[in-house]
């Protein structure tokens, strides 16, 4: 971002890169650990499919990831293990932050024009609307997305990956959602990359999106994909979400109505944020 | 306390002309070990100045299950003013100085620590506890966690929250900040163990929130 500092991004790329080896002074993080990392596919497969046959045979519905999953390693020692407590919210929960054109410049949603020439890779577009579970548009409201360049390489002076940095592109985006609570990203195709969790480790091409809703228990980041991945299958993280129709919604649709002319291809992907808890008692005069 | 109308952001009653079909909330996943350049910004941890006279330091650490620090996450608050009221104003990220928007992130440093610069959050009605919401996000955590710091002061008010009466004493004390000598608050983050954090789930999210 244009507004950061020098000291500001050394400060911030550093220390929340996957520690292969953790920094002087900080415990070993068993997730990157050279055992878990002995782990073969094979092995990984094996411990998905037994975590997805129960979940088959128990009859019940999820809709989001499991916490403790073990097969993604980094999750063993950072998910809670008692139940969560229900609260009925309050005002500050029913309500939001609000962001505005001081906040985000209309360029930013557009990855392929922050630097000086075009990035390398397969230009698309990603296209989709925020709604809450009672399909109403989320207006106005903030999408931050960031994503690794064609290569799979992030601009991270940790991604140890000997993948090329494209000098073109930085992977970072914003934009505020429109009226219908649409959004719209022109970008790079993200390549798929290697990681640590297990031997032979690869995450399928994503770009992470994080979402503001009109109340701050919407609050969400998650990973869109794309249509028709191999990966898919032998991604842990991917895979956290036992169901396999609720995964899928993470799945942008290839959409020609989104591609255009001799210059890009179009995803389509909607964003439904967990039901708003509000209660609309006040008068709608303001509706447009 | 009576609700303003809000000017943005807004989700008004009627649904939009043609919904999917499927309006199922779509799931969420780790923010991955590679956020650091994208959300971070400055100014996001100093939601006032720390010149200013109300200023109040609110930090802590986060642990993970083997009591070790969490250096990979980052935090989000999101608060009433010190009159309790909900901020409406944008410019979250480009701060202006003046202006109290109630939204702040910060990353944890290398030692898991983090730190805000912001107003303590006054009551969103008579005689109710004060409290910010935090969430939390992180590699290995796959969906994010809500809680609340509740400031430690209002004995009064703290043992009548709804939510804190319905917990037992020894999890009650994980929602409440500690006063330190500084004046500054502190409000360490448990994702596992022991005593580990109460997180929170809210109505239509029924155990949503925790995955299931």
């Amino acid at each position: 971002m244009s507004s950061t500092t020098e000291t500001f991004e050394d400060r911030h790329r550093e220390h929340d890169a996957v520690p292969a080896t953790p920094p002087p002074g900080l415990p070993a993080d068993p997730a990157a650990s050279s055992d878990a990392a002995a782990d073969s596919q094979s092995q990984l497969s094996e411990e998905m499919e037994r975590i997805q046959r129960g979940y088959e045979a128990s009859g019940e519905r999820e809709h989001g990831p499991r916490l403790d999953y073990a097969p993604y390693r980094s999750s063993v020692l950072r998910h809670p293990t008692k139940d969560p407590h229900h609260v009925d919210p309050e005002l500050i929960e029913l309500s939001s932050p609000a962001f505005g054109h001081r906040d985000v410049g209309d360029l930013e949603s557009d990855l392929t024009i922050q630097s000086g020439g075009e990035p390398i890779g397969e230009r698309i577009k990603v296209r989709g609307r925020i709604l809450d579970s009672a399909g109403r548009p989320v207006r106005g409201q903030l999408v931050e997305v960031w994503q690794a360049n064609a290569a799979g390489r992030y601009i991270h002076k940790r991604d140890q990956h000997p993948a090329p940095i494209d000098p073109n592109f930085t992977g970072v985006g914003r934009c505020l959602t429109g009226q219908d609570g649409s959004y719209e990203f022109t970008t790079i195709k993200p390549g798929p990359y290697p990681w640590k969790n297990h031997r032979n480790a690869w995450r399928p091409a994503h770009i992470h999106f994080s979402l503001f809703g009109t109340d701050f228990t919407q609050r969400l980041i998650t990973q869109m994909y794309f249509p028709g991945d191999p990966l898919f299958s032998l991604d842990p993280i991917y895979r956290s979400i036992v169901d396999d129709q609720a995964r899928r919604r993470l799945v942008a649709e290839y959409d020609h109505e989104v591609s255009e002319h001799e210059w890009l291809l179009g995803y389509r992907w909607d964003i439904v944020l967990g039901g708003s808890n509000r209660t609309w008692t006040e008068p709608e005069e303001d509706e447009r | 306390m009576s609700r303003e109308p809000q000017q943005t952001p807004v989700s008004r009653g009627r649904p939009v002309a043609d919904p999917p079909a499927d309006l199922t909330p779509t799931p969420g996943q780790t923010i991955g070990p590679f956020y650091g350049y994208a959300l971070p910004y400055e100014g996001g941890e100093r939601l006032v100045d720390r010149a200013d006279p109300r200023a109040v330091r609110l930090h802590g650490t986060v642990y993970d299950g083997a009591g070790d620090p969490v250096p990979d996450c980052l935090l989000e608050i999101w608060q009433p003013d010190e009159h309790g009221r909900v901020p409406r104003e944008p410019g979250s990220l480009l701060r202006d100085g003046y202006t109290f928007t109630g939204f702040g992130r910060a990353p944890a440093d290398r030692a898991g620590h983090y730190d805000f610069t912001t107003l303590e959050p006054g009551a969103t009605a008579p005689g109710r506890a004060p409290y910010l919401l935090l969430t939390v996000f992180a590699r290995g955590l796959l969906d994010r966690l809500f809680t609340r710091i509740y400031l430690p002061e209002d004995a009064v008010a703290l043992a009548a929250d709804p939510v804190l009466s319905g917990l037992p004493e020894q999890r009650r004390s994980t929602l409440v900040a500690e006063r330190e000598p500084s004046g500054a608050l502190r409000f360490d983050v448990r994702l596992q163990g022991e005593d580990e954090t109460v997180f929170l789930t809210y109505p239509g999210q029924s155990s949503y929130g925790f995955g299931r």
